[in-house]
């Protein structure tokens, strides 16, 4: 049977990890490592690691640690930010990532996604949608981690990454990310509606109630979780215990 | 003993989780495209993601198909790891009809939910495994799970051998039966990635390390 997946994703800026709300104003919280060590220990299913400055640097420095976690984590690894060319996934890939989350570059040139999955196959390519509400219930895609706008309804987008070969959907919320005051389900049950690839959900979850009202309301695949862990709200076991005993099932 | 194992490379995906799980069980690791190293190894591990079409292009042009084959031939331990599990079969209809390595005979073909599923494709998802019909798990790669322990799958397509006896394990996705483990004498293959399904994983990369001794 199919299972809920917790994802635990950890926001990199020079060596730390850090988290924002609504993607500014970034903390540190701790080394990249360590925390997804900790997090794999605990029973994690996989771990997202994001480049939060690479789009607008033009680069992405995560190999390193990319290349550290490889040797005690033994669950998927998907790296994301300022994937580019063919060749950054070769080189995310090789590090030992197992997919790249792609926005950016995808906003800019769909055939990319194309490229991608044609290459390195559907599995490795995750599409991340970031999504900010504009009135009466459409949202836009926005891309630069969240900086700029485009005239993208998401739901459409959704589909064509799809279509392009994506073969997931990793959506976030602006306007919830990192305020810890819940999912944005409107949002996330459109695109879930949307789209047959799995669709990964995050932005913010800030008790454990969040999460099973998320999935219970929208069957989404995957949730994806940053400030509960990073600042111990809860434990991958408690969140995962909380889903089950609501009929939620992770591994 | 140390034993040696020698990861084909040809280019395909990401082989360095296999490495960080071989280091751990204290495996010695030769990740290498040369047949003689390969030939060598006390045990071979063919990793692979992607497209059926594209790896198995990538194994001729580098003419380790044969090599492949040749070390098959010498009863040596062999693991074939999601698309390196599927090339192990006759034909794969990814992208079109291709030839695979024929070692086991089969055909892998894209998972085919009932028309009123839901389910996403791609199968991505922790799952459980159980023995396949009539067998038992003692002295093969999953000696010592539990049935129904949860292993990571990430795929589309899946590979059926066209004997039964050699479904090693199976798994259950929206009322399907998918083949998610092949062994064949001294050859398994597995659909999952052993080297990301946490502590359950690395002990079947373990249980194939003592196999190989």
């Amino acid at each position: 049977m199919k299972k809920l997946r917790l994802i635990a994703r950890i926001d990199v800026k020079n060596e730390y990890a850090i988290k924002g709300i609504q993607l500014e104003g970034l903390r540190k919280v701790g080394d990249p490592n360590k925390l997804a060590s900790k997090y794999y220990q605990s029973g994690i299913d996989e771990i997202i690691f994001m480049d939060a400055v690479a789009a607008y640097y033009d680069r992405n420095s995560l190999s390193d640690i990319i290349d550290r976690a490889t040797k005690d984590i033994f669950v998927p690894i998907t790296v994301g930010g300022g994937i580019r060319t063919i060749e950054d996934i070769r080189t995310a890939l090789k590090a030992g990532a197992d997919k790249v989350a792609i926005n950016t570059q995808a906003i800019k040139r769909l055939e990319f996604v194309e490229e991608a999955s044609k290459v390195f196959g559907s599995q490795c390519v995750v599409a991340s949608i970031t999504a900010k509400r504009v009135g009466d219930g459409t949202y836009l895609a926005y891309y630069d981690n969240g900086r700029e706008e485009t005239d993208r309804d998401v739901v459409g987008w959704a589909k064509t990454l799809q279509e392009g070969g994506a073969g997931e959907i990793m959506l976030t919320s602006i306007d919830m990310e990192g305020t810890r005051k819940g999912f944005d389900i409107d949002l996330v049950r459109m695109i879930k509606e949307a789209v047959s690839i799995p669709v990964i959900a995050g932005g913010g979850a800030g008790k454990n109630g969040h999460l099973s009202e998320l999935v219970g309301q929208t069957g989404v695949d995957a949730v994806a979780v940053a400030s509960m862990l990073h600042y111990d709200l809860a434990s991958v076991g408690e969140l995962k215990s909380h889903l089950g005993n609501r009929g939620f099932i992770t591994r | 003993m140390t034993v040696s194992v020698g990861v084909v490379d040809y280019g395909i995906g990401n082989v360095k989780s296999i490495i960080g799980a071989l280091d751990k069980v204290g495996a010695q690791v030769i990740l290498t495209d040369n047949p003689e190293q390969l030939l060598q190894s006390d045990a071979m591990i063919l990793p692979g993601v992607g497209a059926f079409g594209h790896a198995m292009q990538q194994l001729k042009e580098r003419n380790l198909d044969q090599v492949i084959r040749e070390f098959t031939d010498s009863k040596r331990q062999f693991l074939g790891i999601c698309v390196g599990m599927q090339l192990l079969f006759t034909t794969g209809e990814e992208f079109g009809e291709h030839a695979g390595l024929g070692i086991i005979p089969g055909t892998v073909s894209k998972i085919s939910l009932k028309s009123e599923s839901t389910a996403p494709l791609p199968h991505i998802s922790w799952n459980e495994l159980y023995a396949g019909d009539n067998q038992n798990w003692a002295g093969s790669i999953l000696e010592g799970l539990g049935s129904g322990e949860n292993v990571y799958f990430v795929h589309s397509y899946v590979g059926t051998p066209d004997c039964s006896q050699d479904i090693l394990a199976v798994t259950e996705y929206d009322g399907l039966h998918l083949c998610a483990a092949v062994q064949h004498e001294n050859i398994t293959g597995c659909q999952f990635h052993p080297e990301k399904s946490g502590e359950t994983g690395l002990k079947i990369i373990d249980n194939f390390i003592k196999k190989s001794r």
